[in-house]
């Protein structure tokens, strides 16, 4: 195995949507990760850069960019597994406006949440009963499958069909809405289908599978689509939606 | 694309999948037999059969293409929403005429 170089060439994006790459060489260490790479160029080198991060552990979704093309969370993406002989291209997320340098503008991502009914709208008070949900219900299952999404955004910048189609709710709103369709405890589902039934909805997904691809916590946001689709199309036929 | 779209284009595809294939069918049948167009249209004149089967194809064709024409439009060209709805209406009705010129030629006339 080649030993790594001992420096890595390191090109970021700089400036909004009109900046340009610049290359900073950053000392390569054992065990880095991207976002190690990104916060030495800050604090060692220019400390106007801007970058957005939060917990370093893969929980709280905040510090994807585009790495040597592909969309991902940097801070558990280790550079030995990325950097192309000893090189590395980072950007702001795809398909979102840029503010600075590596911080993308995430404003529309958490609008079309809000558009896709993401919101959990409850069926009881607290002076109810807590729901009792079972484990291994149909229902529940599919909801685990998809429930575990970070909002990194990372699916929707390697989304073709939001990159073509800008009213296109993308697919973490989409997986969202998934989870809370399967909600039992949740009384929004008139409202949500006919959201995601609506042109921009799930009916444009492609199946590309970018998302699946991509997303960190390997979920399967095409799948939950794919429900969706199913779900939306069965109420418009028994009538109970109007799209 | 709204569901309601979806489900016609999806409709129509899963009409046109026997049709394409009997199409396709009757073109090697004809070929193979060399026959001539005047030998077709002795066969297709005044048959209801084949009006039918070219009539529902047609209508299948101008609704699918249409939809899948305004599809790309909304994703690959500048045109809104509304106007790629428009131009894909306007598709549909050339196609379905179009079609329904080269069904009535051949059953009619």
């Amino acid at each position: 195995m080649p030993e790594p170089a001992a420096q890595l060439s390191v090109s970021l994006w700089r400036g909004g949507a009109d900046g340009r790459y610049e290359t900073y060489s950053v000392p390569r260490r054992e065990s880095q990760t991207v976002l190690d790479v990104v916060t030495y160029v800050q604090r060692h080198i220019d400390p106007t850069l801007s970058y957005r991060f939060a917990c370093r552990v893969g929980m709280c979704g905040s510090c994807a960019m585009t790495v040597n093309g592909h969309p991902r969370w940097t801070c558990r993406t280790h550079v030995a597994k990325v950097a192309d002989g000893g090189r590395l291209q980072i950007g702001p997320l795809d398909n979102l406006p840029i503010i600075k340098d590596l911080a993308a503008d995430m404003a529309p991502f958490f609008e079309k949440w809000q558009q896709a009914k993401g919101v959990f709208a409850p069926s009881q008070t607290r002076a109810e009963p807590m729901a009792r949900i079972r484990p291994d219900s149909a229902p529940r299952i599919a909801a685990d499958a998809a429930i575990e999404c970070i909002n990194c955004g990372v699916c929707y910048a390697a989304c073709d069909t939001v990159r073509w189609n800008s009213g296109y709710l993308g697919p973490a709103a989409l997986n969202r809405a998934w989870t809370l369709v399967n909600d039992e405890r949740d009384s929004g589902n008139g409202a949500r289908l006919a959201a995601v039934a609506a042109s921009g909805g799930c009916h444009s997904c492609h199946s590309h599978q970018s998302c699946q691809e991509h997303c960190p916590l390997t979920l399967n946001p095409t799948a939950s689509i794919a429900g969706l689709k199913r779900r939306s199309a069965a109420a418009y036929l028994k009538g109970e939606l109007k799209a | 694309m709204s569901v309601r779209l979806y489900l016609w284009q999806r409709a129509t595809a899963a009409l046109m999948v026997p049709f394409v294939l009997i199409h396709i069918a009757v073109i090697f049948y004809a070929t193979r037999q060399q026959m001539t167009a005047a030998d077709i249209l002795s066969r297709t004149h005044g048959s209801a059969a084949w009006a039918s089967f070219y009539g529902v194809f047609v209508a299948a064709v101008s609704i699918h293409a249409s939809i899948g024409v305004r599809n790309i439009l909304t994703e690959w060209s500048p045109l809104a929403d509304r106007a790629a709805g428009w131009c894909a209406i306007l598709l549909g009705i050339v196609l379905a005429l179009l079609g329904f010129h080269a069904v009535i030629s051949l059953v009619l006339m």
